[in-house]
């Protein structure tokens, strides 16, 4: 199929993205916006622009019927969705198809998979990827749970079956735990997540957290693009990424690579993924979930393989295959990402939306700025807080964490309070420089009070 | 004895949310006795949600925005009589 026209469906520096690499490859972009985002970058970049809503992203980003009925009316051939809001919504993905508009991205039976937990985790035990030792099934009643995790072996993390991104997880370290917060667990992911099902896994210490990206064009091609190592994260969300991972023996990661294009290929995986796993302190690793989109971290891949994965995106999706074959994907050099979001990291990482009244821009050899930010926008309160992606490129490690640290000094935002300042605390850390650090690094330079929930 | 009114300062620019949920109960309503730290509304901003808990012990005199209006930073939301 040709695609002549692409609608946007998000907002933000994801936009941009998309819109920037339609640009290059001759294709017109079609942006929306909420009525909160009438003065926002991604509008003044497209080709041309909608009003998709009012402000409150239910209204507007996740409208999945209006959206789907713009992009017939304007003569779209497809959609791209970005990350977030419909990126992962099956029916969604549905819903474009059957009006006969190219959904970018993977397909409803894919997402269905990967929202699935405990099926994704058998499909891939049965593909013969090791999983973290667990229940394997949803626990049935309190008493099921008692034995089961008796059987396993404490500690556990009790998690929800349609969870994910970390919500709702809880550490059991005895069968106490269990029955303090089981019944409470179940309610929470029902509340949340419209299912009850909870499950068990063994609770892995030291973890860090590695993931492959992947190319896949759902006729069993797939392609990996090396591992980024996601290991600084606060409360399960990332704030540093970087490509490849430090520290990593090279038989292990070997093997984490040809089981993420083994989980592809047996779930006819179709488009870009992530394939996450946990590695533990004893250098044995463990799938951890299936993420069925372009991810926020992408151009950390991107600038170590010189490859476009919005472009690979637009390729597969319009039947032209990934376009390049794995001994064609080489890596080059040392690439790390820093988040910066619009929170104050002095006052318990508090969401700072407002007015940008003074923006400077980095710049140099080896840096790259994804961000929807420019003097005199005002941060809207309806949306994620993250302003931007600070990526530095360096031909060794050492050399991308000292342009990063350049960069971040030379990034100016004001008067908002950004997480700038942390990320440099965070990149200046022994065991960040060394390359040895896990799971626990943001936790023990914050310190424990930053575990309690946020009261004001 | 002496009565006096305390205002609830909006500790940040969000929407404001008088109930847990959609179909739940609101947290507070005019007349509702209510003890220091006792949750008062939520605040959504940048998809976080705050919950605004009460300065002191007393009564919710008035609550001073809409229900899932948005509020300014140090905006007064609630007054409470102590």
């Amino acid at each position: 199929m040709s695609v002549s026209k692409v609608l946007v469906a998000n907002r933000g520096e994801i936009a941009l993205r998309v819109i920037r690499s339609l640009k290059e490859m001759g294709i017109r972009s079609a942006a929306i916006y909420s009525e909160a985002d009438t003065s926002c970058l991604h509008k003044k970049l497209a080709d041309e622009v909608h009003l998709i809503g009012p402000s409150p992203a239910a209204k507007s980003y996740l409208n999945a019927a209006a959206i789907v009925a713009l992009a017939q009316e304007i003569g779209a051939d497809a959609i791209h969705p970005g990350y977030g809001f419909l990126a992962e919504n099956a029916e969604f993905a549905e819903m474009c198809t059957q009006a006969g508009v190219a959904f970018i991205g993977p397909t409803p039976e894919n997402m269905r998979l990967a929202g699935d937990k405990l099926a994704a985790r058998q499909t891939v035990e049965d593909a013969g990827v090791p999983v973290v030792p667990g229940s394997d099934r949803g626990l049935l009643s309190l008493d099921d749970a008692i034995e089961a995790c008796g059987a396993i072996g404490y500690p556990l993390m009790l998690k929800a079956s349609a969870g994910g991104g970390g919500r709702g997880m809880r550490i059991l370290y005895e069968e106490q735990d269990l029955k303090e917060e089981f019944v409470m667990a179940a309610a929470e992911a029902r509340a949340a997540f419209g299912d009850p099902t909870l499950y068990v896994e063994k609770y892995i210490l030291h973890p860090r957290h590695i993931e492959v990206q992947i190319l896949s064009d759902g006729q069993g091609n797939a392609v990996h693009l090396f591992e980024r190592n996601c290991s600084v994260q606060r409360r399960h969300q990332k704030l540093i990424e970087e490509a490849p991972s430090p520290d990593l023996d090279p038989q292990v990661r070997h093997a984490i690579h040809a089981s993420a294009v083994k989980i592809a290929q047996a779930i006819e995986y179709q488009n870009a993924g992530t394939v996450e796993f946990l590695l533990d302190g004893d250098n044995q690793f463990y799938f951890m979930e299936l993420n069925a989109r372009i991810q926020v971290e992408h151009p950390v891949t991107e600038m170590i393989t010189g490859h476009d994965l919005i472009k690979a995106q637009l390729s597969i999706a319009m039947g032209q295959g990934i376009g390049f074959e794995q001994d064609a994907i080489h890596q080059h050099g040392h690439a790390i990402e820093c988040r910066i979001n619009a929170e104050d990291p002095e006052m318990g990482f508090v969401p700072s939306p407002g007015l940008v009244e003074h923006y400077r821009a980095p710049g140099g050899f080896g840096v790259r700025f994804d961000t929807l930010l420019y003097s005199g926008y005002e941060i809207p309160i309806y949306y994620d807080s993250l302003l931007g992606k600070l990526i530095a490129w360096g031909p060794s490690r050492l050399d991308a964490i000292g342009t990063m640290d350049r960069a971040l000094k030379e990034l100016h935002i004001a008067p908002l309070k950004t997480t700038t300042p942390f990320l440099l605390n965070v990149i200046r850390h022994d065991d960040f420089i060394n390359g040895t650090y896990d799971l626990d690094l943001v936790s023990s330079i914050l310190g424990a009070m930053d575990d309690e929930e946020d009261d004001l | 004895m002496s009565e006096s009114l305390s205002s609830v300062i909006s500790p940040l620019s969000g929407v404001f949310y008088s109930k847990p949920a959609p179909d739940q109960p609101a947290f507070v309503e005019p007349g509702t006795a209510v003890k220091k730290g006792q949750t008062l509304c939520l605040l959504e901003t940048m998809k976080v949600f705050t919950k605004v808990k009460a300065p002191a012990d007393g009564v919710v005199a008035e609550i001073a925005v809409e229900d899932e209006s948005t509020v300014e930073k140090n905006q007064v939301i609630m007054k409470i009589q102590t």
